[in-house]
């Protein structure tokens, strides 16, 4: 179907998430400088930015899709990757750093033979690192699935990763 | 909404004030440490023992102890419950009406803030209502003096006299350089031009930093009025907050706040009745530390790549497209409400001859007590580090203190004696930064310090100036050869010449500030960069 006007909030796929997308950029007038907060908006929905909801961005907002790229691949919020069904953040700022996060990072590293960055065979795990969650007081801090731990050890962070994996959350 | 709105606001909510008051602190650390299930067991706890026309709980803002959560604290009596656990609930509640069923055992261990040294050196402005009202209650906000300063300006100042006041205050930027806040807002204001720009800057980028987190999660109304204050001094009509991504508490709070301030007709237009309007937009970062740097900041609210681009022009003349803008750090914002109410006189007789007022620092690292402190400028860092942090555990000595984040350095332990203020810590090498100050002991080797943040730069470098983009991986690279202990005397020599250099030719803060933890630390702890030197 060729994208007009009438139907451009439609994507060919029939995904309604592009749908929320599309009212998003409607919200905010197709104005190109709302790319950021459109990016924001689309990785959350879709959880990483494919190169396809990247080029539909870019024609909806009447941006060269380079410049879309540019964006999208300058900010370290934006994952032009899938990430595995459970992660774990560690914090490798000044104050975490300070307390031992390393210590943290290599243990979790050992455990799952998985290097920072990186997600595992089975899609389950991504181990990523952070510069700082503003959690300072309470450091070491992690982030296992979207909640923070404080005052971590290599022991209690295994454990709580276990815990994700084998009980879903 | 006009001032006898305001003032039945307050006073309804002050009915509330001759109850018991159990607060718990709701965000920061302490809801890691399940904050939130504390604060509804208490209440339920309340509910149940059929307490509350006597006994109010809320959920507040950070209280400072931050390493301790979930911090709860009685009022009037002071008394402050540290690591509460929902058990503990009953037995709190219990302590303070002899009607609730008190089969219990002692409450868990309990401070008086006005005997304990954390909380008695600080003097409190920004922090003034952090830990005492909901932030997520406007009502709480006005009726702590909230948006008073808003009202004085509109209703009996001119923007001049607003301009003269802040600069009378001697008020000095907070995000890190320090410069006269007066002086900027009346460069603004001056500008001719039919639109301009208000942006407060919550990037907080330094790790190591989060006063400006906490002070959005606890206290949001503050910034915004500081805002609205400015915005009428200067003449804005559009102001933007700059958020990183990575507080999404500070967010809610900010989205919620600038809702209810809508509703009661404190932000939109005609404002108290004058002709002022104002609206204020969220916008949030996307991880990026150079989105700190004013004109980064400014290409990212365009949805550009936050680049940073040569000043002059400055924002103040040529801002977020092409208007003149306004852009202040979040901790100077949260000054501006109480120094209108106040006066600049008061606020000018706190603080040191150049440096006036507070600083809010967070206190981390190797020391016992981590949290948020705001002492008036002119404090030792004896008084920081020793008294409120309480030194560092198990026995251990502290080195170094690091301020200033990746653009600050290192001071070593023997001057703990010298006053925070922006002139001394600059003497020494480091910088006041946004407030990040990070306890190091014995047992850190400064080498590895100045490697750890050179890698931060390297990696941050946006990549626009070729002295920051390669420079700080030469600088890198110099510094692993050293902690492997393959340099040698002249490779020290090599990586000051090559600080010199990236200081004296990037273009942006970023890397002119890059080998400030390399120059400090070569300056301070010579020692450390010796030891690793090769015997051949
Ligand atoms: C690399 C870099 C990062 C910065 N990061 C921040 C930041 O996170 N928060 C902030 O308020 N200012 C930051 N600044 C300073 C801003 O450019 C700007 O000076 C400040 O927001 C002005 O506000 P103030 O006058 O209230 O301090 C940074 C500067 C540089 C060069
Ligand atoms: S350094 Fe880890 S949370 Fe700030």
């Amino acid at each position: 179907m060729p994208i007009t006007k009438e139907n451009s909030n439609i994507h060919p796929s029939g995904d309604k998430r592009f749908q929320m997308l599309s009212a998003t950029m409607k919200r905010h007038q197709y104005a190109p400088d709302a790319l950021i907060e459109v990016l924001h908006q689309a990785q959350e929905l879709f959880s990483y930015l494919e190169d396809d909801l990247l080029l539909y961005i870019a024609h909806s907002l009447k941006l060269p899709p380079s410049s879309v790229y540019g964006v999208a691949t300058f900010y370290n919020f934006f994952s032009l990757k899938p990430k595995g069904v459970h992660t774990c953040v560690v914090c490798m700022g000044t104050a975490c750093y300070v307390k031992g996060s390393t210590n943290l990072l290599t243990s979790l590293e050992q455990q799952y033979q998985l290097q920072a960055g990186k997600t595992t065979f089975d899609n389950q795990l991504s181990l990523l690192t952070a510069r700082c969650l503003g959690a300072c007081g309470i450091a070491p801090a992690v982030v296992v699935d979207g909640s923070i731990e404080g005052h971590q050890t290599a022991e209690s962070v295994i454990h709580r990763v276990e815990e994700s994996l084998h009980h879903g959350s | 909404m006009d001032l006898k709105e305001l003032e039945a606001i307050a006073f309804r909510e002050h009915q509330q004030d001759d109850k018991i008051r159990i607060r718990c602190c709701i965000v920061g650390g302490c809801l890691s440490a399940n904050g939130l299930a504390v604060k509804e067991q208490l209440v339920k706890t309340v509910q149940e023992a059929d307490l509350g026309d006597e006994v109010a709980v809320s959920g507040v803002g950070c209280m400072g102890l931050c390493s301790k959560g979930p911090l709860v604290r009685l009022d009037p009596s002071g008394t402050l419950y540290d690591r509460v656990s929902s058990e503990d609930a009953p037995k709190i509640v219990a302590s303070v009406s002899p009607r609730a069923s008190s089969s219990q055992s002692l409450p868990p261990s309990q401070y008086q803030p006005d005997a304990h040294p954390f909380f008695t050196k600080q003097l409190r402005i920004v922090l003034e209502n952090s830990g005492k009202i909901d932030p997520e209650k406007i009502a709480e906000y006005i009726a702590a003096d909230g948006y008073r300063g808003l009202y004085k300006v509109l209703r009996e100042m001119n923007p001049e006299s607003v301009v003269e006041e802040i600069s009378q205050s001697g008020l000095r930027g907070r995000g890190g350089a320090g410069y006269p806040t007066g002086l900027k807002w009346a460069t603004v204001a001056k500008a001719q031009s039919d639109r301009k720009f208000i942006i407060c800057n919550a990037d907080e980028g330094d790790p190591g930093a989060f006063m400006d987190r906490s002070i959005l999660e606890s206290d949001p109304h503050r910034v915004l009025e500081g805002m609205m204050i400015a915005a009428y001094a200067v003449g804005a009509s559009q102001g933007y907050i700059y958020v990183r991504g990575e507080y999404p508490l500070a967010i809610n709070h900010l989205q919620t706040g600038i809702r209810q301030a809508k509703r009661l007709g404190l932000l939109g237009t005609g404002i108290f009745e004058s002709s002022f309007d104002f609206k204020i937009d969220i916008r949030v970062g996307a991880g990026a530390f150079v989105c700190g740097e004013e004109t980064a900041l400014m290409a990212s609210i365009e949805g550009k790549r936050g680049i940073p681009r040569p000043r002059p022009p400055y924002p103040a003349e040529s801002g977020l497209w092409g208007c003149p803008t306004l852009i202040n750090n979040v901790e100077t914002f949260a000054n501006i409400p109480t120094i209108i109410r106040r006066g600049a006189k008061w606020f000018s007789s706190i603080g040191t001859e150049n440096s006036k007022g507070t600083k809010v620092f967070s206190l981390a690292g190797r020391v016992c007590n981590t949290g948020l402190i705001e002492v008036p400028m002119g404090t030792t860092l004896q008084q920081i580090v020793g008294e409120m942090g309480d030194n560092v555990p198990d026995g251990g000595k502290a080195k170094a203190v690091q301020t200033g984040g990746p653009s600050g350095g290192c001071i070593p332990a023997a001057l703990f004696d010298t006053p925070v203020d922006y002139e001394s810590l600059k003497e020494l090498g480091s910088i006041m930064g946004s407030g990040g100050a990070i306890v190091m002991d014995e047992s850190t080797n400064m080498v590895e310090v100045a490697q750890f943040f050179m890698e931060f730069c390297m990696d941050e470098s946006c990549g626009k100036c070729i002295p920051c983009r390669a420079g700080t991986v030469q600088l890198y690279q110099l510094l692993t050869k050293i902690r492997e202990g393959k340099a040698v005397l002249k490779d020290l020599e090599k990586l000051k010449q090559l600080c010199n250099m990236v200081q004296e030719t990037s273009l942006c803060g970023l890397g002119q500030a890059a080998p400030n933890p390399v120059i400090s630390t070569l300056r301070h702890f010579q020692d450390d960069y010796m030891g690793l030197l090769s015997q051949e």
